[in-house]
């Protein structure tokens, strides 16, 4: 070793960047416990926000399960409602009644809700981000106005509340979430898919249906599932246009049950038993949705999964 | 004498900067980090394995070799990157000093400071404008010190070469930038908290010649303060610009394994094995 006196080059010295070295490496080190204490509390806090989100579907649930599972009984699915007083009444009607509207408001509103997601996933003119815009708003409009518009103009000019009524009122109330989540996964296509179908001649509708629909497929069809979910529980637009009904119909032109409008209509009831089938109805209904979701989640699963 | 037709042996580097001729057995250099025995496999699907390397201080050393046979996995095991991959596993050790890199007691994010990355595309912050994209990775860090960022900054793009082109609008958003000098900022951004190992995974192959060639004269400057390890698909890039190369090469099972590492001069001229000769000279891969 040389004594730093004769010693022309000190290597440490003669780095210009040692000193600044030092100086990052010494605060980083003294800044990493502060650091872990806030990416704890970070932590902490997140896991807090989730339980918050949680505690009140679960207790909704559970509340539901136990006011509601008594209600349960192979009758209560496969009955037609009893008049108030005589007990062992069912739901069968109801629940058909729900799955025909909803079905039949599914059928209305994809071809639309679909069709217009990708004209507006690949335009980006005025006219659409109007459009776009016209979506949001509706996204924003109380159910119960669709409710008083779909009577205005079915109910009035048929002359009588229908099946078909409430499911172009629903389709409606879907129209912009499945417009949105459509447009959103259209979206998400990488454009060098989209520029391989242009490339090889395609036409820009052939390029957005038989590349861009079919890679876009689990996001468009989570959209439309999410969408029934949401129609499914809606009350308010049933109220103007299917009316319910205590009696059997699977008729699309006549007044028809809903499961919302069983919960609605026993629930605000005095009788016990007529509140009890209202829980019954409701825990069928969230059932109902949640395989629907969770049905939903497994398909996309798999899908998403072949594609890669 | 053997025909080589594809790659100019005249270019490497090893020939045209003599002094580096001493020590220049990989064996008789420092090394900054070890690997031992690394293997890595993703959903319980091996992709690499038994891959045991030291990586030399102060110098450059590129991992070459086919599509498939895990040089980035390599070289993402370096940095604990694999941590971030779900169902991945890193088997064996990698050592960076006295640090090692898996052990339990170690945490990535210290490990990462140590240890820059510079990627495939150029990634910089498109939040964040130039200035704010190279001192990132400092204000992460904690440092507060605006004369130390200030001078860190500089530094880290005349590093990178770049410091003339932006020192008048260093709060310009960094997409005003080419690909290119966006490259370099992803450069100096990796640089500014002074790691000891920069990491970079085809650093070159989204740039255009011209902005290959700044950036593969700069590393030769860089490697003077710190140790590179490069992935390249291009071979005349490994020849111009290593000091070292390892070459990797699938097995029957697709597993990638390390079947040569040594000074690129050799592995250009005189490799060992037989394969390497081969994906050399351009006659697979």
């Amino acid at each position: 070793m040389t004594s730093p006196s004769t010693a022309p080059v000190d290597p440490v010295s003669a780095d210009p960047n040692a000193e600044r070295r030092a100086e990052i490496r010494q605060t980083t080190l003294a800044r990493l416990g502060r650091r872990k204490l806030t990416s704890r509390a970070a932590q902490v806090a997140c896991v807090a926000a989730l339980v918050a989100v949680l505690v009140p579907l679960f207790a909704v649930i559970g509340y539901t399960i136990k006011r509601g599972i008594g209600a349960w009984s192979t009758g209560f699915f496969t009955h037609l409602p009893t008049p108030t007083g005589i007990s062992g009444g069912g739901i069968h009607n109801a629940i058909i009644g729900t799955l025909i509207i909803d079905a039949m408001a599914t059928i209305m509103v994809v071809p639309v809700g679909v069709g217009a997601a990708l004209y507006l996933a690949r335009t980006d003119t005025r006219l659409a981000s109007t459009l776009r815009f016209g979506a949001d708003v509706l996204a924003g409009i109380p159910s119960i106005v669709i409710g008083i518009f779909a009577y205005t103009l079915l109910v009035v000019t048929l002359g009588h509340f229908s099946a078909i009524s409430a499911s172009f009122a629903l389709a409606v109330l879907m129209l912009p979430i499945i417009v949105r989540s459509s447009e959103i996964a259209l979206r998400a296509v990488p454009k060098d898919l989209l520029e391989a179908g242009a490339a090889l001649g395609m036409r820009e509708s052939t390029v957005m249906l038989r590349i861009a629909l079919p890679f876009a497929l689990p996001g468009v069809v989570t959209g439309v599932l999410l969408g029934v979910a949401r129609a499914a529980g809606e009350t308010a637009p049933l109220l103007f246009t299917a009316i319910g009904s205590q009696y059997w119909s699977i008729s699309l032109t006549r007044p028809i049950a809903a499961m919302p409008l069983v919960i609605f209509l026993n629930g605000i009831q005095a009788y016990k038993d007529l509140q009890q089938i209202a829980w019954g109805t409701a825990l069928a209904l969230i059932l109902m949705v949640l395989v629907i979701n969770v049905g939903a989640r497994v398909w996309t699963a798999r899908i998403r999964r072949s594609m890669r | 004498m053997t025909e080589r037709p594809l790659i100019s042996v005249r270019g490497t580097r090893a020939l045209n900067n003599p002094d580096r001729l001493q020590a220049r057995r990989l064996e008789d250099r420092e090394a900054v980090a070890v690997l031992d025995d690394v293997g890595v496999s993703f959903g319980g699907v091996p992709a690499v394995g038994g891959v045991t390397l030291r990586v030399p201080q102060h110098s450059i050393l590129a991992l070459i070799g086919p599509s498939g046979s895990g040089k980035t996995t390599v070289l993402r095991a370096i940095n604990r990157m694999h941590d971030r991959t779900r169902g991945s596993r890193v088997t064996g050790s990698v050592t960076l000093g006295d640090l090692d890199v898996y052990g339990p007691r170690t945490d990535p994010v210290v490990l990462r400071s140590r240890i820059g990355m510079v990627f495939q595309r150029p990634n910089p912050f498109p939040t964040m404008n130039i200035y704010q994209n190279v001192i990132s990775g400092l204000r992460f860090a904690g440092v507060r010190r605006k004369a130390l960022l200030d001078e860190a900054a500089e530094s880290a793009l005349i590093s990178a070469g770049l410091w003339e082109e932006v020192r008048h609008r260093l709060h310009s958003p960094v997409t005003s930038l080419s690909g290119g000098q966006q490259q370099r900022v992803c450069i100096a951004r990796a640089l500014a908290v002074e790691p000891e190992v920069l990491l970079m995974d085809e650093p070159t192959s989204a740039l255009d010649p011209a902005a290959t060639l700044r950036i593969e004269q700069l590393l030769t400057e860089l490697s003077e303060r710190v140790s590179i390890v490069i992935v390249t698909h291009n071979m005349q890039q490994a020849a111009r610009v290593s000091e070292y190369c390892a070459f990797l090469l699938p097995d029957e099972d697709r597993v990638g394994r390390l079947i040569e590492v040594g000074d690129t001069e050799t592995i250009f001229t005189t490799p060992s094995d037989g394969r390497t000769d081969d994906y050399i000279t351009g006659r697979f891969g």
